[in-house]
């Protein structure tokens, strides 16, 4: 932490919630290198040797305790590829926080690609947070590419937060997940694009094991000339409960793309997939004008609400 | 003191300009609850609106408290003190119960003064106050929370929207305490109700009856309110009368 400068404090605020040197397991990742790394008696954090990235391994029955690995880059024209892995053991319940912050003031394009693999052990629970910010005035862009694999076995829970409400110029969001009987996912997406900003966010979840189930939510706003597509399919493979559900708030002169995507193969699969796009509704403005609120203030509550 | 000088309001019907409040001209003075009554299309909810500024009158001129507000929008009348209770509520995805009250009261309001607010209106505070003001609300539970956020407006001019519509029988009585006691705290403010109930008629200081239109009827409850359940039993005993010639036709 020593090491990070005003720009890289403010992006790990932003991403992170963090303020100082996290508890528990960490490893911060700044401009490709670390800046700092801690392992627990429970959780351990070590480099990959062949690809850049870490390996996070916590310990079965790991109880109440988490790990941050943040990520921010501040030099123009940075281009890189992680791969971490994290193996969840058998009935542990943790929470992990990771983010990416891009501040770009330069010319040249800056990106990360952030490969992240679950492997989510029998019974165990894991909450996932993750934020992506960017920020910088220059005219190179800020990309972020995220591949989330999630591999649950039986009787495991995720929960899965991705947020990304600011400042990302170019985003191709990848999510896979397998689940075995009894497991469970949780998604909740929250997305803002503005400006020419461009997201594209696409989910292939694989009920395969009875009584899996998965609940994948998007709530999202485009605004100015922007443009977003979500693609989210779910498959059920088995007696499962699936829910997909894609909420769009769309402004100016913004674009959305909605592709529900359903596949049952077992007469046992209940699939559901609901998928709305609309402007703010004229009444919710009203109402908060009628509290006193102008127009602009009103559009942002309703807004910060939507995505909260 | 809510004044309305000859106000009029058309809207284009079909490519024909259709009259919903004709010349209308009354005075809502301070530390009266008046109530608007008359029959369904009548002009009512239109005139509520009005006031509210979420519909420009098309003639005449809105004075409060002296000042023309005619052509100030909704979010300086409500600076200006004018609460308007919708007749039916908005919904909001991801803003709670507790956020449109602290919207409402115009300040950061503790958790326990905005159970105060819905208290006052039958609802268990503690349940709600964190609920999202969405769709898993029932209409009834979500009427009580619009008046909530009402009443947690310090209005110079309180309106409300038929606020029994949605309403069931238990939570109504208590919806009579509420507005008895508001008519008891005003000081230099009013109240404009719109209903057709009769125990809202019946706390009334003045009653107005709004038909196509035009106000047909000014006046303290005591002078319009019977002649309102007069006007009411006639139209009864017609329609019997009616249906007893054509009985005797057969």
């Amino acid at each position: 932490m020593l090491k990070l400068d005003e720009i890289q404090k403010r992006l790990l605020r932003e991403v992170a919630d963090l303020h100082e040197v996290p508890e528990g397991a960490y490893n911060i990742r700044s401009n490709s290198a670390s800046a700092g790394r801690q392992s627990t008696a429970n959780i351990e954090i070590v480099s990959k040797e062949d690809v850049s990235g870490l390996e996070i391994r916590i310990k079965p029955g790991t109880k109440n305790e988490s790990v941050h690995i943040p990520v921010v880059m501040t030099q123009s024209g940075l281009k890189e590829v992680v791969y971490n892995d994290f193996f969840i053991g058998e009935g542990a319940d943790v929470v992990i926080v990771a983010g990416c912050g891009i501040d770009n003031c330069g010319n040249q394009d800056s990106q990360h690609d952030g490969i992240h693999r679950f492997f989510v052990g029998k019974n165990a629970k894991v909450k996932y947070v993750e934020k992506h910010y960017g920020s910088g005035d220059g005219s190179g862009k800020r990309i972020l590419n995220p591949g989330t694999e999630v591999y649950m076995e039986e009787g495991s829970y995720a929960e899965m937060e991705m947020v990304q409400i600011k400042g990302v110029d170019d985003t191709e969001r990848t999510t896979t997940a397998e689940l075995a009987a009894g497991a469970k996912l949780v998604v909740r997406e929250r997305l803002m694009t503005h400006g020419d900003q461009r997201a594209i966010s696409t989910y292939v979840v694989k009920l395969n094991g009875a009584d899996s189930s998965a609940d994948v939510v998007s709530r999202s706003v485009a605004r100015d000339r922007s443009f977003q597509k979500f693609d989210a399919k779910i498959v059920g493979n088995a007696a499962c409960h699936g829910h997909t559900e894609c909420d769009s708030i769309i402004m100016d002169e913004g674009r959305i793309l909605a592709v529900p995507g359903l596949e049952a193969n077992d007469v046992d699969a209940a699939l559901v997939h609901e998928a709305a796009i609309g402007k703010i509704a004229g009444e919710q403005l009203i109402k908060l004008m009628t509290l006193g609120m102008t127009a602009a203030e009103a559009e942002e509550q309703i807004i910060n609400g939507f995505l909260q | 003191m809510l004044e309305l000088k000859n106000i009029s309001f058309q809207v284009d019907a079909e490519g024909k300009d259709k009259e919903i409040i004709r010349d209308v001209s009354l005075t809502i003075p301070d530390r009266k609850l008046v109530v608007v009554t008359g029959p369904n299309g009548g002009g009512k909810s239109t005139l509520a609106k009005l006031i509210a500024g979420i519909e420009k009158p098309t003639g005449g001129q809105i004075f409060f408290n002296g000042q023309d507000i005619t052509g100030l929008g909704i979010t300086e009348r409500a600076g200006l003190g004018i609460a308007y209770a919708f007749q039916q509520p908005v919904r909001f995805k991801g803003i709670r119960v507790l956020d449109l009250i602290r919207i409402a009261a115009g300040k950061t309001l503790s958790v326990s003064d905005a159970c105060q607010y819905l208290s006052s209106v039958g609802l268990c505070a503690r349940d709600y106050v964190d609920r999202e003001v969405n769709a898993s609300l029932s209409g009834g539970e979500l009427k009580r929370i619009e008046i909530a956020t009402v009443l947690a407006r310090k209005a110079a001019l309180f309106v409300f929207d038929e606020p029994e519509a949605g309403i069931d029988l238990w939570s109504f009585r208590n919806l009579i305490e509420v507005f008895r006691k508001l008519r008891g705290d005003i000081q230099d403010s009013s109240i404009l109700i719109i209903s057709h109930q009769e125990r809202i008629l019946s706390i009334a200081d003045e009653i107005i009856v709004l038909r196509d239109g035009r106000v047909v009827n000014h006046g303290a409850r005591a002078d319009v309110y019977p002649q309102l359940i007069k006007a009411e039993t006639d139209v009864m005993c017609e329609g019997w009368a009616g249906s007893a010639e054509k009985g005797g036709d057969a």
